[in-house]
């Protein structure tokens, strides 16, 4: 079988180049992709951490299907949010948006 | 499957297992990959335009070959002649990627029907899933392909997909619901094998709502928004031409042709019928024949249905679409689940024969009460519009 | 090694490939619909992931809800909000060499970390039998873990309605 190590690092590689989206793009969407790729890493660690350290419980399972729905709920609030945002300011690049910002 | 790889053996006896199974597998594979598509396509629009003309008091196809035979080779020689035309601020990539997309979409859904006795891609313990999410890959070529042509109709198209294919979806997983829930398991195997009596007897409204979700899906009248032609020309297929169009056009009617066959599997018991598997063994090659026989009667029947149902019915405006969808299939679709869960754990329905009228009665009572909801609520706002007119006058 | 095994080294580079491909992809395109269509196939990848660990009935979970639903609906926002998307602009801000930095590191962190670590795995004999089954997923789902998915339950329900009201146009 593959190692479990090769499962991690992917899913680490995956998790850190959602971190690079989250900090450095300028849109909004953008950002919300790189969080996307983010929850993708945690996924994969558990349903790999369940195949490989305990087989028989279905814990890691039952966790990934808990992050997908926040996932799904999280992606559905943001875009609203990033919906209503360019509709009032035009624009939902990151950097413009700092109206609270004193 | 089994029984031809073990004829195969039978035939030449020096084949190892293995060996003839992997034979088996690729003819299969082949068959469904380059036959299947042709032979459904050719045949479904010559039923489709035969069907409709005769609903419109037409004759239909008559010239190309015997009764208008070949016309479907004639138009699939007119496409691949055609000029192959690419909109010159088109994105590429993203414009050539969507047919063929459309179609993988598609071509995917295959693997989890059950097309005759032990004949199945994969009998997936999660199917009835796999055959929803599966779905999504085509939304996402006609996504791609309404963006990717750089045209105001080919946008306003892809913004209807989102809208109704997505919303479309709920009902369908509610359908399938009842029927998972009826069945106890997502496997197709096992679904075909619950249906002593099929579930279109038991489970009707499951099986209506089923029905509507899957035209909706597929984008045909009267869900064919994304291609209004009065509306948005031919919608997000506008720019494509030639082979392109071709591929947009085999993955319509291959979805038409697998709809209709998981419908067949989850309602009408897929390839079950008289005879099989009490006087011919599910096994042998007859039997194996004799299912798929069934399973291609009931799926024909069932496309007759949506063509009969095209033939009627005109077309949906979106926002009659969207609150059809939303605010009353997906409540109904609710209200038939939990009676559904109700009924199966009533306890004095303990024989499977009582269950079943448990069931209809359940469903017929759900369908009943909603129609007369709806028709009240029709009514009073009729009532209101009229009133309206009349103050109108004073 | 057994051919099976084989297929399966292999198999797991074609998805390496195509996930953190399509990672990449989503970070550096200038245009925000490729971008979407690149976490595509960071999405598609993480299903074959999903086959690969036999975890079937995610795979079929992730196909529908991160690619039927949520891609389509951040493709769907993309093309709401364009005008947004002007190519010749930089879709980075000036903090990218930083976050890339600080990226690389945390990433070469964790894959030292990773590499080095005596992870406890199961038996060879637990590991060749698995635990797939559907249903008893669903029992754990609504037996030990019944608060957590009534919780999350209220979650959907919320963000369901949250997602309407703050997306419809109020009327003026």
């Amino acid at each position: 079988m593959i190692p479990l190590y090769w499962w991690l690092i992917v899913a680490a590689a995956l998790f850190c180049i959602g971190l690079y989206a989250v900090l450095s793009r300028k849109n909004a969407i953008a950002v919300l992709m790189g969080i996307e790729l983010m929850l993708n890493a945690v996924n994969l660690n558990l349903v790999a951490f369940w195949r490989y350290i305990t087989p028989q419980a279905l814990t890691g399972q039952v966790f990934a299907i808990f992050v997908i729905t926040v996932a799904a709920a999280e992606a559905a609030v943001g875009l609203a949010i990033f919906i209503s945002v360019y509709r009032m300011h035009g624009s939902i690049n990151v950097e413009k948006l700092d109206t609270m910002r004193w | 499957m089994d029984a031809t790889v073990s004829w195969l053996i039978n035939l030449i006896p020096q084949m190892t297992e293995p060996v003839a199974r992997l034979i088996v597998d690729l003819v299969y594979a082949g068959a469904l990959a380059f036959v299947a598509p042709v032979v459904v396509v050719v045949a479904f629009t010559y039923m489709e335009r035969k069907v409709i003309a005769r609903i419109q008091d037409r004759v239909g196809p008559n010239r190309a070959g015997p009764f208008g035979l070949l016309q479907g080779l004639a138009d699939a020689v007119k496409m691949l002649t055609k000029e192959d035309i690419t909109p010159q601020d088109a994105d590429r990539i993203v414009y050539n990627l969507a047919p063929a997309l459309a179609v993988i979409g598609v071509i995917l859904v295959y693997a989890v029907l059950p097309v005759a006795p032990g004949v199945i891609g994969a009998d997936l313990n999660v199917g009835v899933l796999y055959v929803v999410a599966v779905g999504g890959i085509g939304t996402m070529a006609i996504l791609m392909a309404g963006w990717s042509s750089n045209n105001k109709y080919a946008l306003l198209s892809a913004f209807r997909v989102v809208a109704q294919l997505i919303s479309y979806e709920i009902p369908m997983i509610i359908a399938l619901l009842i029927v998972v829930l009826a069945a106890g398991s997502m496997q197709m195997g096992e679904i075909i094998a619950a249906q002593d009596v099929p579930f279109l007897f038991t489970l009707p409204l499951a099986f209506i709502i089923f029905l509507m979700a899957t035209i909706a899906e597929i984008g045909r009248s009267p869900f064919d928004l994304l291609e209004a032609e009065s509306e948005i020309v031919a919608g997000f297929h506008v720019e494509y031409s030639g082979m392109k169009f071709a591929f947009f056009f085999i993955g319509e009617y291959m979805h038409l042709f697998v709809g209709a066959g998981i419908a067949t599997t989850l309602f009408l018991g897929g390839w079950r019928g008289p005879f099989l598997g009490e006087v011919i063994s599910e096994a042998s090659i007859l039997g194996v024949l004799l299912g798929f026989v069934y399973f291609l009667i009931k799926t024909v029947f069932i496309v007759f249905l949506m063509i009969w149902i095209r033939g009627t019915l005109p077309r949906f405006r979106i926002d009659h679409l969207l609150d059809f969808g939303w605010k009353f299939l997906v409540p109904v679709g609710l209200l038939g689940l939990i009676a559904v869960a109700l009924v199966l754990k009533l306890p004095f329905l303990s024989s499977s024969g009582l269950m079943w009228i448990g069931l209809l009665v359940a469903n017929i009572l759900v369908i009943v009460v909603s129609l007369a909801a709806v028709s009240m609520a029709a009514r009073r706002s009729r009532s209101v519009a009229l009133r309206g007119v009349v103050g109108a006058d004073r | 090694m057994p051919a099976d095994q084989i297929v399966r080294y292999i198999v797991f580079l074609i998805l390496t490939v195509m996930t953190l491909g399509g990672a990449l992809g989503v970070v550096v395109s200038r245009n925000l619909f490729h971008s979407a269509l690149f976490l595509v196939l960071s999405f598609a990848g993480v299903v074959g992931y999903y086959v690969l660990l036999d975890a079937g009935f995610l795979a079929a979970v992730q196909l529908l809800i991160y690619i039927g639903a949520i891609a389509i609906l951040i493709l769907f926002a993309v093309m709401l909000t364009r005008g947004l998307m002007d190519k010749r602009q930089s879709q980075h801000n000036q903090q990218w060499l930083i976050a890339a930095l600080v990226a690389l590191l945390i990433f070469v962190v964790l894959a030292v970390v990773l590499w080095q670590v005596e992870w406890p795995v199961a038996s060879e004999q637990a590991l060749a039998s698995p635990n797939v089954s559907v249903s008893q997923l669903g029992q754990e789902l609504l037996g030990p873990y019944v608060i957590p998915f009534e919780v999350a339950s209220v979650l959907l329900l919320v963000a369901l309605i949250g997602a309407v009201i703050l997306a419809r146009e109020t009327e003026s």
